[in-house]
């Protein structure tokens, strides 16, 4: 290990700001992208479902006016 | 002969890449976490102080990578832009599309963790150095491209014109880069340049590779998961999204 | 092929004088984006001196983008441009065609007209020679990558913007070598190296661009 104590760690040699500014950065982008991912395609599956139900409602709705027709 | 080419254009409908991709993401995941665990060990734990730069440097292993893969992703996108042309298949038009924003993230995060990187190393918190400067044009590249694909309403279209720009792109970066530098020593006496990186122990060289493997694992995860919803949105209305999702309930 | 060409360029020329407002208010574009830079400043001669050729060149590019969509738009409108894309002859020569008579109409009076804006900044005559050259060199080029960005937004929407931001990166490389070709010249360098780079880049720009464009054109016509 090349750190002697952690607080020397995060100081990083007085450049602490900007090395851990970089690290937060790049972690922040690299869980939010695949988390909106993840959130996108659960919504596009739910919108998706409700639209199969809907039209599968529409299609027996026609199906039984016309039998009694 | 036929038969080959058969197979392999079997794997170019959705429909049987979709639970492919399913499940080689999981693997792609693992593997990003554990590059990038072995990248930052190294990296941030092991490697010794740079003599010039002091701990500051440290920030080279994620720029650095994240350049890499802005880069790359760029190539990779062209390619398949390329491919959709050529085979006129749909998915390559899609894994296009679901790289971009990717990239266009990698470009950002190397311009910001250079800019990081600059300023207590040149005092500035950009540089007009070509590499900074060149990322800077790519990252305009990369929004083009996806304000180009949103703007078109017709999935097919919007392929089709993005793949025009990538292409046009990916044979402009190289003549951007050449003239960006041209402009950049004729117009800079001094050395200012992030080129000008630290001379690399092994051990710095290895926390680099580790992060970029971690980097291109983790984009071809991200990548297969946006080809997916990308690939359920645009196939909504054929069978095997129907059969699939209803049979969820 | 060069009668096509030909052809080409002479209904474009005809039209594009039926519509000479829209040429003008381009120059006049140009003009107004270059003396509001000294406005934006201060008038320091020595100042806008150094800062003569960029600001040339960026109102150029500027000016040249305002003029782009009108390249394939009105054609598109009136159904013309599909018989274009029909007809046996290479889209790409009718393409070319059409840049040039683009360039006739834009970029070349914006060349004729920088020397008189670069006397507001001061620049010496050699300078204002070289930026002519390099304008008429480099604008060619600018029509001809441009095409690409208007063929590509053809009918789309927020086209000029959008025709903007794909195209401007694109134009860097012209922009660089045109205006380093002036600014070389102020230094004492010499522009020869910036100017046959900046051929280079027309030649490139303008033979390869029309097929690029062409392709884009079917693509939006699909």
């Amino acid at each position: 290990m090349h750190w002697n104590s952690f607080s020397e760690f995060l100081a990083m040699g007085n450049h602490g700001v900007y090395v851990w500014g970089s690290v937060a950065v790049t972690a922040l982008l690299m869980t939010l992208e695949p988390i909106l991912l993840i959130q996108g395609r659960k919504s596009l599956i739910t919108r998706l479902k409700r639209q199969f139900r809907a039209e599968r409602a529409d299609r027996s709705e026609q199906n039984t006016r016309r039998s009694t027709d | 002969m036929n038969n080959r080419l058969v197979s392999w254009f079997k794997y170019a409908s959705p429909q049987s890449f979709y639970p492919i991709a399913g499940k080689m993401i999981p693997w792609f995941w693992a593997l990003a976490a554990l590059f990038g665990v072995a990248g930052l060990y190294v990296g941030f734990l092991v490697a010794p102080t740079d003599a010039q730069q002091g701990e500051g440097y440290r920030i080279i292993f994620l720029h650095v990578p994240a350049s890499w893969m802005s880069m790359f992703i760029y190539l990779v996108m062209a390619f398949w832009a390329a491919m959709g042309l050529i085979f006129n298949t749909r998915l390559s038009g899609m894994m296009a599309s679901a790289l971009a924003p990717t990239g266009a993230l990698f470009a950002f995060l190397s311009l910001w963790t250079g800019a990081l990187w600059g300023k207590p190393m040149w005092g500035a918190w950009w540089v007009w150095d070509a590499r900074l400067t060149s990322e800077l044009i790519l990252l305009f590249l990369y929004i083009g491209f996806i304000a180009l694909q949103s703007a078109i309403d017709d999935p097919r279209r919007a392929d089709k014109a993005g793949a025009i720009l990538a292409l046009v792109g990916v044979v402009n970066i190289p003549i951007i880069y050449f003239s960006v530098k041209w402009w950049n020593t004729l117009h800079q006496g001094s050395s200012v340049s992030l080129t000008k990186s630290p001379s690399m122990a092994a051990l710095m060289l290895w926390g680099m590779l580790l992060c970029a493997l971690a980097f291109w694992m983790y984009s071809i995860a991200v990548a297969l998961m946006r080809a997916r919803s990308i690939m359920l949105e645009r196939e909504r209305h054929t069978e095997w999204v129907r059969t699939m999702l209803t049979s969820k309930e | 092929m060069l009668s096509l060409i030909r052809a080409v360029i002479s209904r474009d020329l005809r039209l594009a004088m039926r519509r000479q407002a829209d040429i003008v208010s381009a120059m006049f574009f140009f003009i107004i984006v270059v003396s509001l830079f000294p406005l934006g400043i201060g008038p320091e001669p020595e100042l806008l001196r150094k800062l003569a050729p960029g600001v040339l060149w960026v109102a150029a590019l500027l000016a040249t983008m305002l003029s782009l969509p009108r390249l394939f738009a009105d054609d598109h409108r009136d159904g013309t441009l599909e018989q274009l894309a029909l007809t046996p002859q290479p889209l790409g020569l009718i393409v070319l065609g059409k840049v040039i008579a683009h360039w006739l109409v834009s970029g070349l009076p914006l060349a004729l007209l920088a020397p008189v804006l670069g006397i507001q900044f001061d620049l010496s005559s050699d300078a204002l020679w070289v930026l002519t050259i390099s304008l008429l060199i480099g604008t060619p080029a600018l029509s001809g990558i441009g095409a690409i960005g208007a063929a590509l937004t053809l009918g789309v929407r927020g086209g000029g913007v959008l025709l903007s931001l794909l195209v401007l990166p694109l134009y860097i490389p012209v922009l660089i070598f045109g205006a380093g070709a002036v600014d070389a010249t102020v230094t004492g360098l010499g522009p020869q190296a910036h100017l046959s780079l900046l051929g280079a880049l027309t030649l490139g720009g303008v033979f390869f661009a029309p097929w690029a464009t062409a392709a884009a054109l079917r693509i939006a016509l699909e």
